[in-house]
Order: structure tokens, then C-alpha cells, then sequence
């Protein structure tokens, strides 16, 4: 029977010398999703995902890779996890085709290169070295080194930092794939709209903790509430239209005809402040409903200010 | 590419394949590079046609390709597993290449093994050329092949382990200027081209301990004076081998 976790890391710590990077963090990665790790930088997304894959010692705490111990089981492990490093990685003089068949040729039952290279648009330049490719070719021939050998796991570290609308979406799209073939994919990612767009999984990474972990939808609907915006007559009185809305919403007249909703806006919401309206003579016009983003999520966890 | 493509069929490929490929990318990249070619290739050929044939250096009796002949083909192992593998190496240290490769299925010891090979392959390419030049210009060598190959290959070990100690541990921009630095001056105080016994006697004895002057010196004691086995000389190169891998096996850094 296939195991329920790739990954489990349980209390894991990680110092460098006085810098405690990540400090008893615990992440589950669920076979076959994928998995978005988010935070600022510095955050130590990228040390949790290093430690997994075998570059660092935990200094406390165990961390299991496929049910092996990424340091002890480095060998049994390194074939069946696929890597994408932030950067490098390759031979400054070798040509992305060569490289590219280089780690397939290290595997057992490898990707056809050429089919690969043509699927992430690098056909063209294939026989181009690899300081002479752009920022997103480089980064794509990584993606395909981390995927050549048909991994049961893939740890892409920032996948889409520096590409280009269309490259990202056909990242997006690969990742997609992977999951339906069931390989199980670990991302680290400052853009929300990919961890909202991709992910199964969100883990949101601040000073070396988890700080929240849910699915995109669950994580939006928890904490940070929607709002509700409409215009119409000035003056309405809000008091009666809350006691026909579920407790813990709030109403407010922002300016003279202008007002807000903020709780938990749902469809029945919505139809108890139409209906209401109705009831009243009031005809609102300019109804928006905003739901809040990861983003927001995002920046109410971990705080609006930037981080060096 | 379609629906099941991409379904894990996880595994490594056999060591033999692994060690094969990375050593025919190991060589690629050294003979690809401009700047390790000048180094490998142009320096040595120059030096032992330039000197071989205009009579500038004072290469004591006998002619001066006989002595030359030697000394450039320690210079030649020097450039190669010294000088060339060092660079290379701090370069794939700071491009994450060593980092990047520890993720593959190939074992460090097996990526080490191949970048031995590769180092070997070259000298052997290196050995031809300079041969076929030296044979040219009337080379006439003596002695023990057996002697010859023990002294290259310890010499390889010697200048291995340095090169490695020293990409493994500075920065790659550090490593290139050092490498260079050192390279040319064993180049000159090494018996490469100049004797040593051109050199005061005291300063001689030291110079006389550096892995380059035991690689040129025992060469020369072989291919130009016959002598069957030079054990100084390997005795020397074989306490820089163990001492040089030693402190790379102990010090180097991946990343």
C-alpha cells in the first residue's frame, strides 16, 4: 500500500552559527499533491527544502523523505527526488541538450530529452550554452533536470522567479501534469497567485515556523473575511439590516451612500442584503464582492513590512 | 507528450553507465574551455618548440630537447591536474554544479573517480602531442617505461589533491588567480625550462622538494640519464599525493 506522506518533518531546527533559520518547524507533504511552501525571504523555505533534500544536518527534529532519512539514505533516496536548485547548477560551457541528456543518462528509465526540451519551449536552444541562455531558459533547464529521470518527488525552489508571463503558465501547466501522472511536487514560491493556483497544499513560512498550513480556499476563508460593498440611499438604517445578517458582521456607511459588509460573505449573505434592500425600497446599485486573496492572507500573517 | 509521461519509473542508472557519461563530460568540458587549453595545450607545445629550437635557456650538455622534453611533460601534468582541475573545479563549486550533482543518483566518490579519468585522458592526449613534437626535433628517451608511468601518475595524485585542496576551499575567483600564480612560478623555479642548479645552492635544496621539481627531475633522471628507478623523487610526489588528498578529503566544501 502506498504510504499516505512523502514528506514528514517534524521539529525540525536548523542553525547557522547564531542565526537559528528554521526553528521547529513541522510540514507534511500528502503523496500525489503539490505542495506550495510560502513566505517572505529569508523566512527559511529555502533550508527546509535543502534539509530534504540531503544538503543539511538537522540540528534537531527528524525529517523522513519517502519514508527515508534524507542525510543516513542519501543514496537509496537521491534517485526517486528530482531537484531544482534557486540557481546553477549547470557547466557554464555545456549546452543545455548536452546537460539535459547528461543527468538522463545518470537515470535508469529516463524522459525522452528531445520531447522535454520541445515541452518547455527550449528546442531552439538546445545546442546554445548554458551562460548563453536567458534567465528563463536557465530556469527552465533546471525544471528539466529536476523531471529527466522520472522522479516519484520533485523540490523546485522558486520555479518561476524571473519568467515570463507565458513561461510561468507553461510551468504552471507542467506541474499540472506532474500531478496527474502522481508524482508528488514540493514548491517554495513568493507569488501567491501561484501557490493559489497550483497548490493542494499551502504552507506559510514565517521566521522559521509554519504559521498556517490549509488548503488555498481554507486558508482564505479562515482568519480574513470578504467584503461587501454597494451603494444607495443615504442614511439606511444598518441596525435593522444586522439583525438580519449572522453575527459577527459588520456594517458601515462609509461615506454618504456607500456601504460595507465585512464578514463571512457567502451566497446567502449576499441574498439577505438584496432581500433586505427590497423589503426597504432601497435600490443598490455598484454591488461588489470582494474575497481576499492569499495575498492578503499572506500579508496579514506575516505583516506588511518588507523584509531585508 | 501525454497523459502518464511523466509517471515515476524512478532509478539510477548502472555505475559503469554513470561513471562513463560523467567522464565524457568531465573531458568535454576541459578541452572545450579556451582558457584550460592555453593552459593544457598551447603553453607546453610553445615552450618545448620555442626552446627546442632557438638555444636560449642554458640546458647544460647534450641537446636541449632532451632536457626539455621532460620538464615539459611534468609542466604538462601540472597544468592539467593542477592548474586546469582546480579552476574547473572552483567554478563548479560556485555554479552549484558539485551541489546540483550531489542531488543525481551519482555517488561524490564516483563524480571524483570521473574527474580523475578525465584528467587522465587528457594527459594521455597531452603525452602524444608533446611526444610526437619532441620526437621531431631528435628526441632520443632512455629508461624504464614502468618508472616513467609510476612518476606520472604519482605526480597526477600529487597535483590532484592540491588543485582539488584549493578549489574545495577558496573562492573560485581566488583559486583562478592563485592557480595561475602558482603555475607560473613552478613554471620557472620548478626545472621546468631552467635547471636548478642555475639557482643558489640553499634556495636549490627547498625548490628541489616542490612536486614539480621531483615530477621534472625524476622524468629527466629516466628519459635522459637512464636511471631505472628515481625513489626520491617518487618518494616525494608520493608524500605531496597522500598529504594534498588528504587535506582535500578533509577540508573541501561542496558548496
Amino acid at each position: 500500500m502506498k504510504s499516505e506522506s512523502v514528506v514528514q518533518v517534524r521539529n525540525l531546527v536548523k542553525r547557522y552559527g547564531p542565526k537559528t533559520a528554521v526553528d521547529g518547524l513541522d510540514l507534511c507533504v500528502r503523496t500525489g499533491t503539490v505542495t506550495a511552501v510560502l513566505g517572505p525571504n529569508g523566512a527559511g523555505k529555502t533550508t527546509t527544502i535543502e534539509t530534504c533534500e540531503g544538503y543539511r544536518r538537522p540540528d534537531d527534529g527528524t525529517v523522513r523523505v519517502l519514508g527515508l532519512d534524507p542525510v543516513t539514505e542519501a543514496a537509496k533516496l537521491r534517485p526517486r527526488v528530482g531537484v531544482m536548485l534557486q540557481s546553477g547548477g549547470v557547466y557554464s560551457g555545456a549546452r543545455a541538450d548536452e546537460m539535459l541528456r547528461h543527468m538522463a543518462k545518470l537515470h535508469a528509465d529516463p524522459l525522452n530529452v528531445d520531447a522535454l526540451m520541445e515541452r518547455l519551449g527550449l528546442g531552439s536552444c538546445g545546442r546554445t550554452t548554458y551562460r548563453r541562455l536567458s534567465g528563463g531558459q536557465q530556469q527552465r533547464l533546471a525544471l528539466a533536470m529536476a523531471v529527466v529521470g522520472r522522479p516519484e518527488l520533485v523540490f523546485l525552489d522558486e520555479p518561476t522567479a524571473g519568467l515570463d508571463p507565458q513561461a510561468r503558465r507553461s510551468t504552471w501547466d507542467l506541474v499540472r501534469e506532474l500531478r496527474a501522472d502522481g508524482v508528488s511536487v514540493v514548491l517554495t514560491t513568493h507569488f501567491m497567485d501561484e501557490a493559489e493556483e497550483l497548490a493542494d497544499d499551502v504552507a506559510v513560512i514565517d521566521a522559521g515556523k509554519v504559521i498556517a498550513q490549509g488548503s488555498p480556499e481554507a486558508l482564505c476563508r479562515g482568519g480574513a473575511e470578504n467584503t461587501l460593498r454597494f451603494t444607495g440611499r443615504p442614511g439606511l438604517d444598518l441596525g435593522s439590516l444586522l439583525k438580519a445578517l449572522p453575527d459577527g458582521t459588520e456594517a458601515a456607511e462609509l461615506t454618504s451612500g456607500t456601504y460595507r459588509i465585512s464578514g463571512d460573505v457567502d451566497p446567502q449573505l449576499l441574498a439577505t442584503v438584496t432581500s433586505w434592500c427590497a423589503q426597504h425600497g432601497v435600490m443598490p446599485s455598484g454591488i461588489s464582492v470582494e474575497r481576499h486573496t492569499l495575498e492578503d492572507v499572506f500579508l496579514e500573517l506575516t505583516g506588511k513590512e518588507l523584509r531585508a | 507528450m501525454s497523459a502518464g509521461t511523466y509517471t515515476p519509473q524512478a532509478g539510477a542508472a548502472p555505475l559503469s553507465r554513470m561513471i562513463t557519461a560523467q567522464t565524457a563530460l568531465e573531458t568535454r568540458m576541459l578541452l572545450r574551455n579556451g582558457e584550460q587549453l592555453l593552459l593544457t595545450v598551447i603553453i607546453p607545445t610553445l615552450l618545448l618548440v620555442l626552446f627546442s629550437a632557438v638555444d636560449i635557456v642554458d640546458t647544460g650538455a647534450g641537446r636541449s630537447v632532451d632536457f626539455l622534453t621532460p620538464g615539459i611533460l611534468a609542466l604538462a601534468v601540472m597544468s592539467t591536474a593542477f592548474t586546469g582541475q582546480a579552476i574547473a573545479t572552483g567554478f563548479e563549486r560556485r555554479y552549484g554544479v558539485l551541489k546540483r550533482l550531489g542531488a543525481s543518483p551519482l555517488p561524490r566518490w564516483a563524480l571524483m573517480t570521473a574527474k580523475t579519468l578525465a584528467v587522465l585522458v587528457t594527459e594521455v592526449l597531452q603525452v602524444v602531442l608533446l611526444t610526437v613534437i619532441a620526437f621531431a626535433f631528435g628526441w632520443s628517451p632512455h629508461g624504464n617505461p614502468f618508472a616513467v608511468l609510476m612518476l606520472l601518475v604519482l605526480g597526477t595524485a600529487a597535483f590532484s589533491g592540491l588543485g582539488l585542496l584549493m578549489a574545495g576551499t577558496l573562492k573560485a575567483e581566488a583559486t583562478l588567480a592563485a592557480a595561475n600564480l602558482v603555475f607560473l612560478l613552478l613554471l620557472v623555479g620548478g626545472g621546468v625550462i631552467v635547471p636548478l642548479d642555475k639557482f643558489p645552492d640553499a634556495v636549490q635544496s627547498v625548490l628541489g622538494l616542490l612536486p614539480i621539481a621531483a615530477l621534472s627531475d625524476g622524468l629527466r633522471d629516466v628519459l635522459q640519464h637512464g636511471a631505472s628507478m628515481p625513489w626520491s623523487d617518487l618518494g616525494i610526489l608520493a608524500v605531496w599525493a597522500v598529504l594534498g588528498l588528504g587535506a582535500a578529503a578533509k577540508f573541501f566544501r561542496w558548496e
